[in-house]
């Protein structure tokens, strides 16, 4: 505190000190103006007014409100609201217009993009990956195999009813149409080994002789691989020509694997959850990653 | 806080100090300065003419940028994200001009520091030619300083009622103007007064223009020499800045002590003995818009504004001395004097100047050349992260990469996209192939636009694991061109 009595001028500057001392260093008193301090009451002041309108207590019964009403979460609700506001007009217009006119529409086609993006990361990331690049038994969206199409239409009615999701209009929907397990429907061990054989022949030519396999998958594949091997969207049968990454791996022991046990894979139905905009958007966002076929 | 004091072993006549109060806060001492004639407050007025119309008027000088683009010469669009002046329009990416601009403005602030000191707080710098046009007004208002100082201590007339309240409207509508030109730089001048007039300006206009005429209201009419002396960091760094050669506002020592009377002088002289010319008018003082004896040596509290000279130099007029006894000079020039030497003439160009020099030049030039040079077309890419590649069904392999193509002019343009460093590499635009290597983007006027670009070579002879390429977007009318380099990866 300031010493009253016996005001110390220091001799170095001609300044009074303001009396404090440690051990031989004293504090020189170069006041302040007093408008400062009085806009530091007037600080203190306007603290207290945060008090008075914003939520500031925790009590018993739950925080005191504040004059105002404000919390974070309606603030937070309200931007998501004006967001929703300034991306109405376009999606408006996703909601109205066709696949082919939005995937035609530049401007409205990057505006689909980045909106399906943000779906896609909150929904079928956890499958099919950050870039909807997949992973086994997820298939590989940014590739040109399509198991059920790839046409804007048919990626859109996949998303919308699924695979095997029990949505009537969706795809198998009962579960029943799968790839079968061989083992059980009269294939035995060596048979399937043959067959085998010749699947991977098909993207990995062999001197060796496959003709045993090749009649076994002409008796028993051919319903809905097809004679060409090529697959059929229809029935969600792959292409096993196909040189691009097989959703389940196509070296012989998982080939082997895959005939005896059967695959059937599942993909909700988003048409419950998601809306008619975020569903187009999604379709040509996913579409956009490898462009379909 | 008198800087030559601590190391000039000069004797001064000291004005008397105040004495030391044990007090932690100081009151506000009011300062009343008189008004001057003579060559600094001509610069000065003139100043603070050229910059207030420069302020005022710019907004709605027009530049012709082309139908549906903003004809205003200087406009900050904060809600395109575009920022305009004249010919040059600046995107917010491009945002290093307003870098390579502050940097500018910093070494031409220590450049005028290091050959004439304050230069910029005593001429240019807002708070003074806000408060210089405030005690302009305070003049015509309420009198001259002798007549407000009586004022101030008299209980209060019809007379001084009336004056102060045309002083503080007259504030108020400067104050006013100052926030309402503000504003206008960052929507269409014209537009926006005819919208304040009939009040249908957007609220930001408004609560702007709320803010800036109060802090002009209260800054210029106020806080004044206080904004230097307590809120301002630029004294303290040029304090740190300055050397002995850069020009200040001094007072000579030498010529003008001892102080006395003409008269007195006169006495001295006749009889051979030393008399200074100083005769302790205290004009210098009074006309001091921040209250400093500048024969203290120099100050902090010092904005090197020049008025002081006038005021000496009319009083050096009237009783026949030679006139500079207060002036422009050098902290090496009140040493040398002190020791009896012939002062020099301010050396201009030494290394502190010329380096400074060199560095407005430098970045002067990279910002020119990089202005005139710089493309209206843009490109950026990005290329996938997850898949990296994709091996398609026959074998080939495809690299997805995102686009945006920008469009900085005042028209729609159709660019070209080609690939370079992949020869059999296929460029196509999601449901466009390719006609003769190029892709065609069109691209609206002043816009972005963002496409997806597959890149694919075919299934024999894959390339390495990863191919340096380039992707160039061309625009065939003008022939400019950019480039960006990327990579073909693959397995």
């Amino acid at each position: 505190m300031v010493d009253h009595t016996h005001q110390d001028i220091d001799a170095a500057t001609g300044t009074a000190t303001t009396g404090h001392e440690w051990d031989g260093i004293k504090e020189l008193n170069t006041p302040l103006p007093r408008w400062w301090l009085w806009v530091f009451y007037a600080c203190i002041v306007w603290a207290f007014g945060y008090w008075v309108v914003y939520p500031a207590i925790p009590l018993p019964g739950g925080h005191t409100k504040g004059l105002l009403n404000w919390a974070s979460r309606d603030a937070v609700m309200q931007e998501v609201e004006s967001l929703k506001a300034t991306r109405a007009p376009f999606v408006g217009k996703i909601e109205q217009a066709s696949l082919q006119d939005i995937s035609a529409d530049p401007k409205l086609a990057e505006f689909a993009r980045a909106y399906g993006k943000s779906a896609f990361g909150n929904n079928c990331a956890p499958c099919h990956g950050s870039g909807g690049q997949g992973a086994v038994g997820y298939p590989n969206l940014a590739g040109d195999r399509w198991l059920w199409g790839g046409s804007l239409d048919q990626i859109a009615a996949t998303i919308t009813h699924g695979v095997r999701s029990g949505d009537a209009e969706g795809h198998d929907p009962a579960g029943a149409a799968g790839m079968p397990a061989w083992s059980q429907m009269g294939l035995n061990a060596q048979q399937i080994d043959q067959v085998a054989d010749y699947v991977v022949s098909l993207i990995a030519p062999t001197k060796a002789d496959v003709s045993a396999g090749q009649k076994i998958f002409a008796e028993n594949c051919v319903a809905c691989h097809g004679e060409d091997a090529k697959g059929n969207t229809d029935l969600g049968a792959p292409n096993l020509t196909s040189k691009s990454k097989w959703l389940y791996g196509s070296d012989k022991a998982t080939v082997v694997q895959t005939i005896a046990n059967g695959r059937a894979g599942h993909m909700p139905a988003w048409g419950a959850k998601l809306d008619t905009a975020t569903i187009k958007s999604l379709t040509i966002y996913v579409h956009s990653l490898g462009g379909g076929q | 806080m008198t800087v030559s004091a601590q190391k000039a072993p000069i004797i001064r006549k000291a004005a008397p100090e105040p004495e030391p109060s044990d007090s932690l806060y100081e009151g506000r001492k009011q300062i009343y300065p008189q008004s001057v004639s003579g060559r600094f407050r001509n610069i000065k007025w003139g100043l603070l003419i050229g910059g207030m119309l420069l302020y005022y008027f710019l907004p709605f000088v027009r530049w012709d940028r082309g139908p549906d683009q903003p004809s205003q010469a200087v406009l900050v669009d904060l809600a395109n994200g575009r920022f305009y002046f004249f010919g040059v329009e600046i995107w917010p990416q491009e945002v290093y001009y307003i870098t390579g601009l502050l940097i500018l403005a910093a070494f031409t602030l220590f450049l005028m520091n290091a050959l004439a000191g304050r230069v910029w707080c005593g001429y240019l710098c807002p708070q003074t030619v806000w408060t210089d046009l405030f005690l302009l007004i305070e003049r015509w208002t309420q009198g001259e300083r002798r007549e407000r100082l009586k004022k101030a201590g008299q209980p209060w007339t019809l007379q001084t009622v009336v004056e102060t309240a045309l002083k503080h409207v007259l504030w108020l509508a400067i104050a006013w103007w100052t926030g309402g030109a503000w504003v206008l730089y960052f929507a269409d001048a014209p537009t926006l007064v005819k919208q304040l007039a009939t009040f249908q300006a957007p609220m930001e206009a408004y609560v702007w223009i709320g803010i800036l005429t109060f802090t002009t209201y209260t800054l210029a009419g106020f806080a004044r020499e206080q904004v230097c002396l307590y809120m301002c960091p630029w004294p303290r760094i040029q304090a740190a800045l300055t050397d002995e050669w850069a020009l200040n506002v001094t007072y000579r020592v030498d010529r003008g002590e001892p102080r006395g009377s003409v008269k007195k002088a006169k006495v001295l002289r006749a009889e051979g003995k030393p008399a200074g010319d100083c005769v302790d008018c205290n004009q210098c003082v009074v006309v001091c818009p921040t209250g400093v004896d500048i024969r203290n040596g120099l100050d902090m509290g010092c904005i090197q504004c020049g008025l002081c000279i006038d005021a000496c130099d009319n009083v050096m007029s009237r009783i026949g001395r030679p006139t500079g006894l207060i002036g422009y000079d050098t902290d090496n020039n009140v040493e040398r004097r002190a020791q009896g030497l012939a002062a020099l003439p301010p050396k201009i160009l030494r290394a502190r100047t010329l380096i400074y020099i060199a560095l407005i030049a430098g970045v002067a030039a990279i910002m020119g050349v990089s202005l005139a040079t710089r493309n209206t077309l843009g490109i950026d890419v990005m290329h996938d992260r997850n898949p990296i590649y994709v091996a398609l069904s026959d074998g080939s392999l495809r690299n997805g990469y995102t686009i945006r193509a920008l469009n900085k002019h005042g028209s729609a343009r159709d660019f070209k996209l080609t690939l370079e460093g992949l020869p059999r590499g296929q460029i196509e635009i999601l449901g466009q192939k390719a006609e003769g290597g190029a892709v065609s983007v069109h691209v609206e006027a002043d816009q972005t636009l963002e496409l997806r670009v597959m890149v694919t070579t075919p299934p024999d002879a894959p390339p390495p694991a990863s191919t340096p390429i380039k992707l160039v977007l061309t625009d065939p009318k003008t022939g400019e061109q950019t480039t960006r380099a990327d990579f073909f990866k693959g397995p």
